[in-house]
């Protein structure tokens, strides 16, 4: 059996939003994350999909003790992180990196690459020699495909996909078992975004990372992921195995979001009619009653109004958040 | 008759760098009611193909070239000319609906006052224009919509208005900038079928610029694909889809993450990274991350048409 690195369980990160003057103001709670669980093996890769305001960055952040959730544990190795003081913490982090969505905002433009990649050493490992220091820079720089001539460049000098492997250089530099990727590639064109999915898939294979893969559409996730969630208002809908969910999704919401992807061959691209999605999102500040997905589903029954689906688990080990779940056959490439 | 021509367009700026060249030499022709793809990757001089036809480009620009709307050269055409066009003959969406809505003004406003301008309309009418476009656009409860501001929308539905607008004046040409880029999956498939059932509607001819393979698949006729500054493929979406010439075209087709493709496979990257167009290569721009080169492409390759209509700039054409 595969070990476990990270589980988390029924996390919810909420936040407090006032609207008004003082006189009338009124609090309301964005629930971000709510009620999410998830376990993720070491050398595993989950992907978490969802569109704008599902969470995911919320989810990135929780994981990585950056902002305290309202409910829920994050177990790292078997130690809840939120519970740990800020020094224990910090060591903790040393396992647990991030990479972030636009590449260049990400890194210190008076920095040059050398010290950009360089920096998490100096923090863990003050005494570290120069000498050493600078060769597991370059070691790393050439992991990432970055050649080591070009260490005393600033960051304005690359390109896009170029500054992504500088981040990811980053991340890698202090040998951590989990990376979180939180949409690495979608500021990056798509001839370098398959560029940078590849080296992420390469270095995982090679290092046994356990990776999280957030993204806001199913295509780019497929071919880095093993599992994949999907997020919908805060809330796992559906955690299946990749070579599941996308031939049979089992909540509605996944299927409409694999419906949603353009295919680039005309022929197909013009037969798709419809994604079975109706309306727009709701707002998080006052999600739908029952089921978040209930009013833009169109399998939705009486039930789904009134009662919240909890994520269980089905035969085949994949969870889903649907009442309908067994009754649905959403087998993609199947008409209606 | 073409709706709109393109004749050897080259934009450049000026930069404490040195000049910028974002557009060479680019023909292409849009006839009416077609749909017409401009794509490639950031860099590529898309927008700023769109931008000098607009007669939009900033301060450090200059255009050189014809750009013949209806016989008439846009070009040559002080602010005063092209605004008689741009709004009513020649619709616009940009990227970003949030940054290109006036945040101050109620969204009704901001589109009785195009249609009050170009079409002379009292405000009453003009309203119930702009009304009847919303409704178009499937913005529910059109007539309290109007009366919002753009912060009360959501990013689709503020595309959705930008949509509006682009095609309040029944444009004959409209062009939309990455109309889609910035919206969820989800929203993106309803902006698309919008955008396909009003054309088909009003025959309204539409250069779409775009990344996104999979959007232009749905939706267009014809195809220019774009590489630093320069057309390298042209035909229908057909041709292009289904018999790429250009290694770059096939390598844009091949990194495209697919669904209806095995999981397993890699994706083909293009390896390399864009050129810099302050110090572009001699010869052809793609030399440099191309598997295929060899050395005749030390020679700038000339665009070559084949029997189809289906035209390439590479030496290696059929062999490709």
């Amino acid at each position: 059996m595969k070990e476990r690195v990270l589980r988390v369980q029924d996390l919810a990160v909420h936040f407090k939003m006032r609207e008004g003057g003082l006189i009338r103001s009124k609090t309301h709670i964005l629930k971000a994350v709510n009620g999410v669980s998830f376990d993720l093996n070491a050398g595993e890769t989950l992907g978490v999909v969802g569109e704008s305001g599902c969470g995911k960055s919320t989810l990135a952040r929780a994981l990585l003790a950056l902002i305290k959730p309202d409910r829920g544990r994050v177990l790292w190795l078997g130690e809840d992180l939120h519970k740990l003081d800020e020094e224990a913490l910090r060591k903790k982090r040393e396992d647990m990196q991030i990479v972030f969505q636009d590449p260049l905002a990400a890194l210190n433009p008076r920095m040059t690459v050398r010290d950009i990649i360089a920096e998490p050493l100096w923090t863990f490992f003050p005494k570290m020699a120069r000498v050493q220091v600078g060769e597991r820079v370059r070691g790393v720089m050439k992991m990432v495909g970055l050649l080591p001539n070009q260490v005393n460049r600033y960051p304005h000098e690359f390109s896009g996909g170029q500054c992504q492997r500088i981040g990811i250089a980053r991340a890698l530099v202090l040998n951590p078992k989990l990376i979180i990727c939180d949409e690495p590639v979608s500021a990056l064109d798509v001839s370098i975004q398959a560029q940078i999915i590849n080296l992420l898939r390469d270095l995982q294979k090679k290092l046994n990372l356990s990776l999280v893969f957030i993204a806001h559409d199913l295509s780019v996730v497929k071919h880095i992921s093993d599992r994949v969630m999907v997020m919908y208002l805060g809330r796992a809908m559906e955690l299946s195995c990749r070579d599941h969910l996308y031939k049979r999704p089992l909540h509605p919401y996944t299927s409409a979001l694999i419906k949603a992807v353009p295919v680039p061959d005309p022929k197909i691209a013009r037969a798709v009619s419809d994604t079975g999605l109706t309306g727009e999102m709701p707002s998080p500040l006052d999600p739908p009653s029952g089921c978040v997905f209930h009013s833009r589903c169109p399998y939705s029954v009486k039930r789904c109004e009134l009662e919240v689906p909890p994520l269980r688990r089905m035969e085949n080990g994949d969870w889903v958040a649907c009442h309908c779940a067994e009754e649905l056959d959403l087998t993609i490439g199947k008409s209606g | 008759m073409s709706l709109l021509e393109i004749k050897d367009l080259d934009v450049g700026f000026d930069t404490p760098d040195g000049e910028v060249h974002a557009v060479n030499h680019l023909n292409f022709s849009v006839k009416a009611g077609e749909t017409l793809a401009l794509v490639g990757e950031s860099g590529s001089g898309k927008t700023q193909t769109a931008m000098a036809i607009m007669g939009l480009l900033a301060e450090n620009g200059h255009v050189k070239g014809q750009a013949i709307f209806k016989g008439k050269d846009l070009l040559q055409m002080n602010a005063t000319e092209l605004n008689q066009h741009r709004g009513s003959e020649i619709g616009m969406i940009f990227q970003d609906p949030m940054t290109s809505l006036n945040p101050y003004m109620r969204i009704g406003k901001q589109m009785i006052e195009v249609v009050m301008h170009h079409k002379g309309l009292n405000k009453t009418e003009a309203r119930a224009q702009a009304v009847e476009m919303l409704r178009a656009v499937h913005i529910p409860d059109p007539e309290r919509s109007i009366r919002q501001y753009p912060h009360e929308f959501s990013g689709g539905m503020r595309q959705r208005v930008m949509v509006a607008m682009g095609l309040l004046c029944a444009p004959d040409l409209l062009i939309a900038d990455e109309p889609t880029a910035a919206l969820d999956v989800t929203v993106q498939v309803q902006i698309t079928h919008l955008m396909s059932e009003l054309r088909k509607k009003s025959n309204t001819a539409i250069i779409l610029i775009t990344h996104d393979l999979g959007v232009v698949a749905g939706l267009c006729d014809r195809m220019l694909v774009m590489y630093a500054g320069e057309a390298v493929e042209c035909g229908s979406v057909e041709q292009i889809y289904y018999d790429p010439k250009h290694p770059y075209t096939q390598g844009l087709l091949n990194s495209v993450p697919r669904l209806d493709r095995p999981e397993d496979k890699e994706l083909e990257a293009i390896p390399g990274n864009p050129p810099n167009l302050l110090t572009l290569p001699e010869g052809c721009k793609f030399r440099d991350r191309c598997p295929k080169a060899f050395d005749a492409c030390r020679k700038k390759p000339p665009m070559q048409l084949d029997e189809e209509r289906h035209a390439y700039r590479c030496f290696l054409g059929e062999s490709s």
